[in-house]
């Protein structure tokens, strides 16, 4: 099979597995700013992490004959603190001229804060004014319902972004229909325990059209799986879908939509 | 979607679900055995429990686990979420 990886964060990732996923298929990697699980004490913490995902993390994945693209912002976890996300926010316009860079995210909310909100408001406006496509985190648990709408509300209600143009990720049964609804793409991710499992996240498809869906692994620093992708094919399979059905959800529809971006580009 | 060729979703899943229904069975009787039944997340647990006599199981059960309330919070103060909401009476 072939599978595009549209969500890993590869920085804390081994070459183990770089190799595992080129070897299950594997033809592109994309990774999303996120937390690195401590606060970054300024922004020059955030420019050298922005160096790492444009510059020596593509370099790495090169090695393993992988595309690596990247997203940038200041992630909802380090949004309570609205100085320094100014701070980040305004290194990021440079850094989108860097040709493996696909838009803006992951951004959105985390715990639904005020400061939160001011946050994802500033990265819509770069989005808008930069025409970039954006990925958005939704909360974890019980606070994933409550900020999936608020999300959705704010971003349906500015003129200027394109639905189609926008990934709500880390959705489930509770909150896909909103997102769907909307006219926004959804992102299913693959975690035993905090979010999907391959099961669940073929109920979705299933349940919510497979139009608009991707699946990811997320894969980080903490307990997640490189390889959940494939896994999640390999359990299509199970179910009875033909080798079509499984190309369309994990090759073509993210190559449909990460298209939109023209540095996006696999052989 | 709908696969081409549909399969006995009994045959597929009926041994991984059998196990975590005795997971759940297990886990209910060592919190009760131990005396932390008056955690929120216990009650708020219990309290989904009863959401797998509706229709949409899952959705139902997701939502009894979440915060229903629909204001933003004046701040964060922790990154962390703990799978129930706090506040439910
Ligand atoms: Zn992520």
């Amino acid at each position: 099979m072939r599978y595009i990886e549209p969500h890993a964060h590869m920085v804390s990732r081994t070459t183990d597995d770089y190799m595992a996923m080129v070897t299950a298929g594997c033809k592109a990697v994309c990774e999303p700013a996120f937390w690195a699980g401590f606060d970054r004490s300024s922004a020059h913490g955030f420019y050298d992490y922005f160096c790492q995902l444009t510059d020596y993390e593509p370099k790495r994945a090169a090695k393993f004959g992988l595309p690596h693209f990247s997203w940038l912002c200041i992630n909802p976890k380090e949004s309570e603190d609205v100085k320094l996300a100014d701070e980040v926010i305004a290194l990021i316009p440079e850094f989108l001229k860097r040709e493996n860079v696909l838009g803006i995210g992951e951004i959105g909310l985390n715990k639904n804060s005020r400061n939160e909100m001011t946050v994802l408001e500033k990265h819509v406006n770069v989005a808008a004014e930069n025409d970039q496509l954006i990925l958005v985190h939704t909360p974890h648990l019980e606070d994933k319902r409550k900020g999936t709408q608020l999300i959705v509300d704010l971003i349906k209600s500015d003129s200027r972004i394109d639905p189609g143009k926008v990934l709500i990720d880390h959705v489930e049964e509770h909150t896909a229909k909103y997102v769907m609804d909307a006219g926004f793409w959804g992102g299913l991710t693959l975690y035993p325990e905090s979010k999907c499992t391959s099961a669940r996240a073929i109920d979705i498809l299933e349940n919510f059209g497979s139009e608009r869906l991707w699946l990811n692994s997320a894969c980080d620093w903490g307990v997640s799986v490189p390889l959940a992708v494939p896994y999640a094919a390999h359990e299509m399979r199970r179910r009875g879908y033909d080798d079509d059905a499984i190309d369309q959800v994990f090759y073509r529809n993210p190559v449909k939509f990460l298209s939109q971006c023209p540095n996006f580009t696999v052989r | 979607m709908k696969p081409k060729e549909k399969q006995n979703t009994v045959e597929l899943y009926y041994m991984e679900a059998r196990a975590k229904l005795i997971d759940i069975a297990a886990f209910m009787d060592r919190i009760e055995r131990d005396g932390f039944t008056d955690d929120f997340r216990y009650k708020a647990f219990k309290d989904a429990l009863r959401e797998l006599d509706s229709e949409n199981r899952a959705q139902s059960v997701l939502l009894s686990l979440s915060d229903p309330t629909e204001e933003l919070i004046p701040f964060a103060t922790t990154k962390a979420a703990c799978g129930a909401w706090p506040d439910k009476p």
